[in-house]
């Protein structure tokens, strides 16, 4: 059994975003990019599924240009067999995405597509979803654990509710929560090795991929800021200022 | 003519708050109609709580003994059906709706626009990236514009509307791939919804331990307030996860919000930047919560709780 497991690269997660002051975007030149902390614990956990022995195979994927192999590098060195990178410059949307993911699924043939529930650039959380609508597959959102059993798959997710659980069967696509795993820190010995593992490079065109219509991203702007407020010396004083507006 | 239609969110029994504030921003997109969608087993009572809401036209209510459970892939297929007669369709930005919406706009072969903040026009929209550290104004693509309504922004209608229902027949055939087989909740509580609340009382790290939570509990109750927590409080297992607050847990507005022991990484801000007033109260004067903080009090949170129940 395979699994394929989707890899962003975005500004790394303890960067602070700086807005272009022309609203064109938000600063990336000179910031450090890393994988998405969600796709990280997807890959973790494809890894996990693979030496509990229930796959054979877990190959890394992404989308993007040229440097995005960076990351693919990173998921090689934690631990996946091969990576797939689809090689594009243009703005690839959710829905495009899904589509790529749809075709690399179609002719990989994984049981198990896992995928971080959202990257945290766009913040959509919709890849996933629309990779099961496009496949006819069920979908599992959130995961905070998966336990295979033969041709199905019991996942709990994290919901408003609480914690859900579904069965689905395979194959099934699964995106994952931040409580599902603790990724593994990677050795260096293992980033030697994963030099040597094999990256498949490869187009839309060569997947017959024809992009999404796009949501077209008129401008960035910066988010109305709350001002910091007073500090109160007690809390006879913070009662009466809470008092005051009628908060308690 | 040009429609919204709104998925509501609900348990079979009751329709979640976040329907309510959903239509709220479906309402200013000034269309002829907002219609509610209402997919249920049995979905009578939720269908009338649905049509009292203020500016709803139509409540499509949708019965079929598939719908006991909000399974996407299953719901996903009935949208889609009812789809062709709207322009527009929103559903709020819990995990109910971004579990389900993507799936519907896949269906459709249409884009779409997550956490709407701002409706600029009924193409036109503001959202948040980055965990709210930028703010994108993006245009829909052509075609039906599906959407998830960021509900922090957005007040709940009021319950003075009378909508007619209609209840729909779907032809659509259902996938079995997807099976229902239970809910956790942390339940039995008669505390407000955490985001329904209107003051929330919230833990962090510095809380300490799950019984140490107790005196979060103990306020909030005074207060008549709902508990939230960091997701430091969450991981550490002090507090189950449906109390966590945050860009990866819920997004709150109450009016007011008091965090204990908190330090306020950003994620946990992106949750409660739209609440009314904001108290912390921290050991750690350098904490970062205190940058958005309307009151900030520097000291142990236990000190503190044991005063503010005193005055209260």
């Amino acid at each position: 059994m395979k699994i394929l497991v989707g890899v962003k690269r975005v500004v790394d997660y303890n960067v602070r975003i700086q807005v272009k002051a022309d609203g064109s975007g938000v600063a990336t030149d000179g910031v450090k990019m890393s994988m998405n902390p969600f796709d990280e614990i997807a890959v973790e956990e494809a890894l996990r599924i693979k030496e509990a022995g229930k796959a054979d195979e877990v190959i890394a994927v992404t989308i993007g240009p040229k440097v995005c192999q960076e990351q693919l590098r990173t998921a090689l060195a934690m631990g996946a067999d091969r990576a797939i990178h689809v090689e594009t410059d243009d703005d690839i949307q959710p829905l495009t995405g899904a589509r790529i993911l749809k075709a690399l699924a179609d002719k990989e043939e994984p049981k198990i597509v896992l995928l971080g529930k959202q990257a945290i650039d766009d913040d959509n959380n919709q890849t996933a979803q629309m990779l099961g609508a496009l496949s006819h597959w069920p979908q599992a959102t959130f995961a905070s654990e998966v336990n295979i059993e033969g041709e199905s798959a019991v996942v709990t997710r994290e919901i408003d509710a609480g914690l859900e659980q579904l069965s689905v069967d395979l194959p099934a696509v699964i995106s994952v929560d931040l409580r599902l795993n603790e990724p593994r820190y990677v050795k260096l010995p293992d980033i030697m090795k994963a030099k040597r593992k094999p990256i498949e490079t490869i187009t839309l065109g060569d997947l017959n991929v024809d992009a999404a219509a796009s949501v077209k991203v008129l401008k960035t702007s910066a988010p109305a800021k709350r001002q910091a407020g007073i500090k109160v010396e007690s809390v006879d004083e913070l009662v009466t200022v809470l008092k005051e507006k009628g908060l308690i | 003519m040009s429609k919204v239609l709104v998925i509501a969110e609900h348990d079979g029994n009751q329709l979640n708050g976040s329907t309510a504030r959903a239509v709220a921003c479906a309402s200013e997109l000034g269309l002829d109609a907002v219609d509610v969608a209402v997919l249920a087993a049995d979905g009578a009572v939720v269908a009338d709580q649905a049509a009292s809401l203020t500016g709803v036209s139509t409540v499509v209510l949708v019965q079929n003994p598939a719908n006991e459970h909000a399974v996407a892939a299953l719901l996903a297929p009935q949208i889609e059906a009812l789809a062709s007669d709207y322009s527009h369709v929103f559903a709020p930005s819990t995990t109910f709706g971004k579990d389900l919406m993507p799936r519907v706009a896949a269906h459709l072969g249409v884009p779409q626009i997550s956490d709407i903040m701002r409706v600029e026009s009924a193409t036109v929209f503001d959202r948040p990236v980055y965990a709210g550290n930028a703010v994108v104004t993006v245009e829909a693509a052509e075609g039906i514009v599906i959407g998830t309504v960021r509900t922090a922004s957005y007040a709940a209608v009021g319950q003075e509307g009378s909508a007619s229902i209609e209840t729909r027949e779907l032809s659509v055939e259902l996938p079995s791939h997807t099976r229902y087989v239970g809910l956790q909740t942390s339940g039995g509580s008669d505390r407000p919804d955490l985001q329904a609340a209107a003051k929330v009382v919230s833990g962090g790290r510095g809380v300490g331990s799950e019984e140490n939570f107790s005196v979060i509990y103990k306020l909030a109750d005074k207060l008549g307030a709902g508990v939230g927590a960091s997701r430091a409080a969450v991981d550490a297992g002090f507090i189950p996860n449906d109390h966590q607050v945050g860009q990866t847990g819920k997004i709150i507005a109450p009016e007011l919000y008091m965090a204990f022991g908190i330090s306020g990484a950003i994620q946990h801000l992106a949750g409660i930047k739209d609440a009314g007033t904001i108290v912390a109260v921290n050991k750690d004067a350098d904490a970062p919560i205190f940058e958005v903080a309307d009151y900030g009090l520097v000291g142990d949170l236990f000190e503190v709780i044991d005063e503010l129940e005193k005055a209260l």
